[in-house]
């Protein structure tokens, strides 16, 4: 099965890459851009095909590696 | 007195450092980040610059998890000595040996200058023999320095005197201008700047050579 991670910073965590893009959006003339959050996208292809299984692997995968939990929160989406 | 440097894909430090250990009386012993044992009988171990693995996935995450690290984390938490610099900070926060986490710069930039900075603890092996309040310059050369934990980590930091650096200056964002952090023990040390960039007079400033010589002259008395 596919497991998709996304892993975004905290919440309350400054994102200067995220302001910087708010900025050009900004200049570009794109209004009404309250907000920008920066993160990214990991897509897995696991050979489990167990639901349950493989969510509690890529959980432990985030803890490990995927994410650092100081600063940065993920979310799992198995298809 | 016996160190290792250990050296990973895109460490680009690991020679200078090598040879500031060695000007200071080391007998330096390179380790590869595929090697699963440390040599026998290290008074410390140093984690250099660069950009490891090419910096994918976050700075020092992958080479966190190089074979070499677990015994690196092992080695200090048996209580032996570890200098990480620049990346090899990064390491050091991606292996949890030292709390929070280096962001990209608040600026955006990739900052390479000399900057100044403040003794803030004396209460280690490398900061003991500059005195606290000494301010001295040391270059640095980053794109992700901007040192960040929760307020309550910062206070503990603070409060147990594991603060060892501040910029005078804040150059990348970082909380509290922390420059350098130490493990609750004090022999594990991260710090952004390169303190192995000034020792020699033709760096244009000697300002980091008392690290490495008041180490080794910390663990000579020891």
């Amino acid at each position: 099965m596919k497991a998709k991670v996304t892993v975004m910073l905290k919440t309350g965590v400054l994102d200067p890459q995220g302001e910087a893009v708010k900025s050009a959006l900004g200049s570009l003339g794109f209004d009404g851009v309250d907000a920008v959050r920066q993160g990214k996208v990991i897509e897995l292809d696991l050979a489990e095909a167990d639901a349950a299984t493989a969510e509690a692997a890529v959980t432990e995968m985030c803890e490990k590696l995927l994410a650092n939990t100081v600063i940065e929160s993920y979310s799992i989406e198995l298809a | 007195m016996r160190a290792a440097v250990v050296t990973f894909p895109g460490s680009n430090c690991d020679r200078d450092l090598a040879v500031a250990f060695e000007a200071a009386g080391f007998q330096v012993h390179r380790v590869w980040h595929r090697d699963s044992a440390l040599p026998e009988g290290l008074d410390v171990i140093g984690l250099p610059g660069g950009f490891s693995f090419g910096d994918y996935l976050r700075c020092g995450a992958i080479a966190a998890n190089a074979p070499i690290c677990r015994e690196v984390k092992a080695f200090a938490e048996r209580g032996g000595h570890v200098l990480g610099i620049c990346n090899g900070f990064q390491i050091l926060l991606e292996t949890g040996l030292l709390p929070g986490a280096l962001m990209r710069n608040a600026n955006l930039h990739f900052v390479c200058k000399p900057v100044d900075l403040r003794i803030e603890s004396e209460a280690s092996p490398y900061t003991a023999s500059y005195g606290r309040g000494t301010e001295i310059t040391i270059p640095i050369a980053h794109h992700d320095g901007n040192y960040q934990a929760d307020a309550e980590t910062i206070a503990r930091l603070d409060g147990e005197g594991r603060v060892a650096f501040r910029y005078t200056d804040n150059p990348n964002g970082s909380a509290g201008d922390i420059a350098g952090v130490l493990s609750a023990n004090h022999r594990v040390l991260g710090m952004m700047p390169h303190p192995e960039r000034a020792i020699d007079d033709l760096h244009g400033g000697t300002d980091g050579k008392a690290l490495f010589t008041g180490l080794a002259e910390m663990l000579v008395s020891a």
